[in-house]
C-alpha cells in the first residue's frame, strides 16, 4: 500500500474555522478527511485539493449620481488560478445606473455559467 | 429648549445595528412614522458599505452575502416598512432625560423629545497616536479602515509595497484586497503571539496570496520624509516588549494599522451613561437598556462584535425592549414586578460580559444569553455560569481565543436556579481543566 501524507487545512466555509485533516495518497488523490465539523466542511477539503475555488468579490467602475463604484460578486466560487485573469476582466467592466443589487453585472464571468452579481442598488 | 420634532423612537446610527433595532421596534407596535433613524453619512447602510468582502449573513440568512448586500435587505426592509429616516445628519447631543439634538442639511437645527432612544453609533479604528509608534509623520500611514474605504468606495489605492500592522480580520482582509487590486502586500505583524482575527481569514487572505504573517513582532519605527519609505519591525518578548537586536528594516510606501476597534460613545457619555472600562460601551441589562432609563445600546457601540449577524440578533432585542419601554409607558414587563438585580461578573480568563447586569422580577425569565470574550487562547475548557458557589450550567470548549467572541445561554430551568439561589451575584468563568494554555 502506498503511503499518505496528511495535510491540514483551515476550513473557510464558516467563522468557525475547523482545522481539517486531510490524507493524500502519492499521486494526490484524497483518502481521508477529519476534524470537519459539518458537511460543507468535508466538500470544502475535498475540492481544496482537487480544484480549489475562491468566492471573488471586488469593485466595477460605476456611472450614477451617487456612486463612482459598484460592489460585485461572482456567483459561485470560481477556480483559485483564476483569480488574477478575473482581476484583469473586472477592470474593463463599466456599468451604469440603474442597477438593481442581485442583476448580473457579466454573464459567464470566467467560467461558464457563473455571473458577476451587482451587490448594491444604485437608483440613478 | 423649543421641541421642533415629534418621535417616540429615535435610533442613532443607520448601520446594521440600528437598522435592526429599527426593524424590531416597528414590529413589536410602534408605528414607523414614530420612528427616525439618524445616520451621519450620505446613505445607510453602516460601514458594511465598504465591507465588499463576503461571508456577512451565515446565521440570519444562511447565505454568504457581501456587506451591502447585507445592510441592503434591511434598508429595503426599512423603506418597504415606511420607518423614517434622515441621512447626512448629526446627533449633537443626547441627554439623560432623552432630548435629542442633531442638525440636517434639510431640517437645519432639530431638538426634539424622545420616549426611548436606541444607540447605534458603532465603533473607530484605534489609531497611530494611541500605539505611540516613533519616527517620522509622514504620508501613507492609514487605519486599515480607511484604506478599505478608499479601495472600495472612492477608487483609490493608498499605495503598492504595504506593511500591516496588526491582524485583525479588516487588516487581514485588506491584506487580500489590495494584492489583488495590484499592491505587494509585504508582511502583516501581530504584536501577540496569536492573530486577532478569524482562522478562515488568515487562510483566505493570507495564506493563499503567500503573505507572512509575523506573530510576536511590532513596528518600532517609520521612516520617511514625505512619504513612508520604510517601517523598522522588531520582534517582542512575552511582555510585548521589543527586544534589542531584533530590528529589521522593511522598505515599503504604505503602513495599514489594524490595531483594534474601540466603541463610540461620545454621545452615551453626554448621557451620562455608565461605561464598562473593558468594552468601551456602555453597561446593560439583559433588555440592553443602559445606566439611563429608556436608552438602549447595541452592536459595536456596546463591545465590538466579529459577526454581523450577531449585532443583528443584539439590535432586535435593543429594538424589541425599545418597543415595550415606550409601550408600557417605561415599564421593561409589565406581567411582573422588579425585585432586584444580579450583577454579572468576568471572572478566571473571562474578560468581560454583556449584559453586566440582570434586572430580577418576581418571575424568573424563558432564557438569558450571555456573550464574552476570553482574554488568551485556551484548549479543552469548560465554560462556567456561577451563582452563590454552585455551577449553575457549564459547557466544554475545545479551544477559546480572544479573537472569538462566546456565548452562553440560560434556559427556562437554569434562570429558575439563578433565581432561587438569590446570591445577587453571576460569575462567567473559564474552568481550565488541563490549563493547557498555548
Amino acid at each position: 500500500m502506498n503511503e499518505l501524507t496528511t495535510k491540514t487545512l483551515t476550513c473557510i466555509v464558516c467563522p468557525i474555522g475547523c482545522q481539517i485533516e486531510v490524507r493524500l495518497s502519492e499521486n494526490g488523490q484524497v483518502k481521508d478527511i477529519s476534524g470537519n465539523t459539518c458537511k460543507r466542511g468535508y466538500a470544502y477539503a475535498e475540492t481544496e485539493f482537487t480544484n480549489p475555488t475562491r468566492t471573488l468579490t471586488s469593485t466595477v467602475r460605476c456611472k450614477s449620481k451617487s456612486e463612482r463604484f459598484l460592489p460585485v460578486r461572482t456567483s459561485a466560487p470560481i477556480p483559485k488560478p483564476k483569480l488574477n485573469e478575473a482581476m484583469e476582466l473586472i477592470k474593463t467592466i463599466d456599468v451604469s445606473a440603474p442597477i438593481k443589487m442581485g442583476e448580473v453585472v457579466y454573464a459567464d464571468f470566467v467560467e461558464k455559467g457563473i455571473d458577476l452579481l451587482a451587490c448594491k442598488t444604485v437608483e440613478e | 429648549m423649543e421641541y421642533n420634532m415629534e418621535k417616540k423612537l429615535v435610533v442613532v446610527g443607520g448601520g446594521p445595528a440600528g437598522l435592526a433595532a429599527a426593524l424590531e421596534a416597528k414590529r413589536n407596535g410602534i408605528s414607523p412614522d414614530d420612528i427616525l433613524i439618524i445616520e451621519r453619512d450620505r446613505e445607510l447602510g453602516g460601514i458594511l458599505n465598504q465591507c465588499i468582502h463576503a461571508g456577512f449573513g451565515l446565521h440570519m440568512f444562511g447565505e454568504e452575502l457581501s456587506g451591502p448586500e447585507y445592510s441592503g435587505r434591511f434598508i429595503e426592509d426599512v423603506k418597504n416598512e415606511g420607518i423614517g429616516y434622515v441621512t447626512n445628519s448629526m446627533v449633537l447631543s443626547v441627554s439623560d432625560d432623552r432630548v435629542v439634538t442633531f442638525v440636517s442639511p434639510e431640517l437645519g437645527f432639530v431638538c426634539m423629545k424622545a420616549e426611548a432612544v436606541v444607540l447605534c453609533t458603532g465603533c473607530r479604528e484605534r489609531t497611530r497616536g494611541a500605539l505611540n509608534i516613533p519616527g517620522t509623520r509622514p504620508a501613507g500611514i492609514y487605519s486599515a479602515g480607511t484604506a478599505q474605504r478608499f479601495v472600495n468606495i472612492e477608487g483609490f489605492m493608498p499605495g503598492k509595497r504595504v506593511v500591516i500592522l496588526g491582524s485583525g480580520d479588516i487588516g487581514l482582509i485588506m491584506a487580500r484586497r489590495m494584492t489583488l487590486e495590484g499592491a505587494k502586500v509585504l508582511r502583516v505583524c501581530e504584536l501577540m503571539p496569536y492573530s486577532g482575527g478569524l482562522a478562515r481569514n488568515i487562510a483566505q487572505c493570507l495564506n493563499d496570496f503567500d503573505i507572512p504573517l509575523y506573530l510576536s513582532h511590532t513596528v518600532t519605527e517609520i521612516r520617511g520624509r514625505e512619504r513612508v519609505e520604510g517601517v523598522v519591525i522588531s520582534k517582542v518578548d512575552e511582555n510585548r516588549r521589543p527586544i534589542p537586536g531584533t530590528e529589521e528594516y522593511v522598505e515599503c510606501d504604505t503602513l495599514l494599522l489594524s490595531v483594534g476597534l474601540i466603541p463610540e460613545n461620545e454621545l452615551a457619555k453626554s448621557a451620562g451613561i455608565k461605561l464598562d472600562r473593558i468594552t468601551g460601551g456602555a453597561v446593560v441589562n439583559q433588555f440592553n437598556e443602559t445606566s439611563v432609563e429608556g436608552i438602549f445600546a447595541c452592536g459595536n457601540a456596546l463591545h465590538v462584535h466579529d459577526l454581523v449577524d450577531f449585532v443583528t440578533r443584539e439590535a432586535y432585542m435593543a429594538g424589541k425592549s425599545a418597543a415595550e419601554y415606550i409601550k408600557n409607558n417605561g415599564e421593561l414587563d409589565v406581567d411582573s414586578e422588579v425585585v432586584g438585580a444580579i450583577v454579572c461578573k468576568a471572572v478566571d480568563g473571562v474578560r468581560y460580559t454583556v449584559p453586566q447586569q440582570v434586572v430580577k422580577f418576581e418571575k424568573s425569565p424563558a432564557e438569558l444569553k450571555f456573550f464574552f470574550r476570553v482574554d488568551n487562547i485556551y484548549k479543552k475548557v469548560n465554560i462556567e455560569l456561577v451563582s452563590g458557589g454552585e455551577v449553575i450550567k457549564s459547557v466544554s470548549k475545545r479551544s477559546v481565543a480572544p479573537g472569538e467572541m462566546e456565548s452562553i445561554v440560560l434556559s427556562a430551568a437554569e434562570c429558575a436556579r439563578l433565581y432561587e439561589l438569590n446570591s445577587g451575584e453571576l460569575e462567567i468563568r473559564l474552568n481550565k481543566n488541563e490549563t493547557a494554555k498555548a
